[in-house]
């Protein structure tokens, strides 16, 4: 399918202050190409955990925003630590976050399965030492 | 009710002048966990919350909520309210507790969040 849109966003390892100015940009984005407000909702949500999974978890990563007239396409890479076990990491309640993380209210493990659910489709993969590279598509049309 | 009118009622002082206090509240939430939030956050939503940095404007302005409240004479920091007039979010900021301001604002009628 022609890709109208492709784009991507570098997000640092930490940077906490910065966490959600890639999301930010990426829903006013789509908001200007006339996504619906049902999905524009969903692909926002889904991206600012990623995003936030960058920031606390990844040495550092991207993220990648693409959409085509059937779809809006999230992919997000990292450059590692990598996941041990991932289907402990898609528990609802279970993380790793570290303890500045949990004092500015994340790492309520509720990251990965929010994104599963708000995506129509859902992929992760990851290796320990290499990275992790998830994959999220939005129909546009239900 | 309005965000003018949430305002009078829970005594809070508007901590970003620039934003529109006619906005319509569609509805009221309390929660200090951010992932919390973006799991169950909704559009017009008044969001009741002690966390006071930066990520609490990208969290409430990608649900596109209409204020965050902040409760017990709690200050949100400077940046956080920059970003926050930015995105058009009104930051309110209360000397009641959360418990206080969620009953003020329901026996005034605002629902909680819809499912």
């Amino acid at each position: 399918m022609a890709v109208i849109l492709e784009k991507t966003f570098p997000v640092e390892a930490g940077a906490f202050t910065t966490a959600g100015e890639a999301s930010t940009t990426i829903k006013r984005t789509l908001k200007q190409l006339g996504v619906n407000a049902e999905v524009l909702r969903r692909v926002s949500v889904a991206c600012y955990e990623v995003e936030l999974n960058l920031v606390i978890h990844s040495l550092g990563g991207t993220l990648k925003l693409l959409v085509d007239p059937e779809k809006v396409t999230l992919i997000s890479e990292d450059v590692g630590p990598g996941i041990p076990d991932i289907a402990k990491a898609m528990t609802e309640g279970f993380s790793t976050a570290s303890d500045e993380a949990r004092t500015l209210g994340f790492g309520a493990g509720m990251g990965l399965p929010n994104m599963k659910r708000n995506a129509s489709e859902f992929d992760i993969q990851s290796e320990v030492g290499i990275g992790t590279k998830i994959t999220m598509s939005f129909a546009l049309q239900s | 009710m309005t965000v003018q009118e949430m305002m009078e009622l829970i005594n809070a002082k508007n901590k970003t002048p620039e934003t529109d206090l006619g906005r319509e509240v569609s509805c009221g939430y309390t929660c200090d966990l951010l992932s919390w939030v973006m799991a169950h956050g909704a559009a017009g939503m008044a969001w009741v919350t002690v966390q006071t940095h930066m990520n609490v404007i990208a969290v409430a302005s990608l649900m596109e909520m209409a204020a965050v409240i902040i409760p017990e004479g709690i200050e949100m920091e400077t940046p956080s309210l920059e970003k926050a007039a930015e995105e058009g979010i009104t930051v309110l900021e209360s000397p009641l507790t959360a418990y206080e301001i969620c009953a003020r604002l329901a026996e005034k009628g605002l629902p909680g969040k819809h499912s």
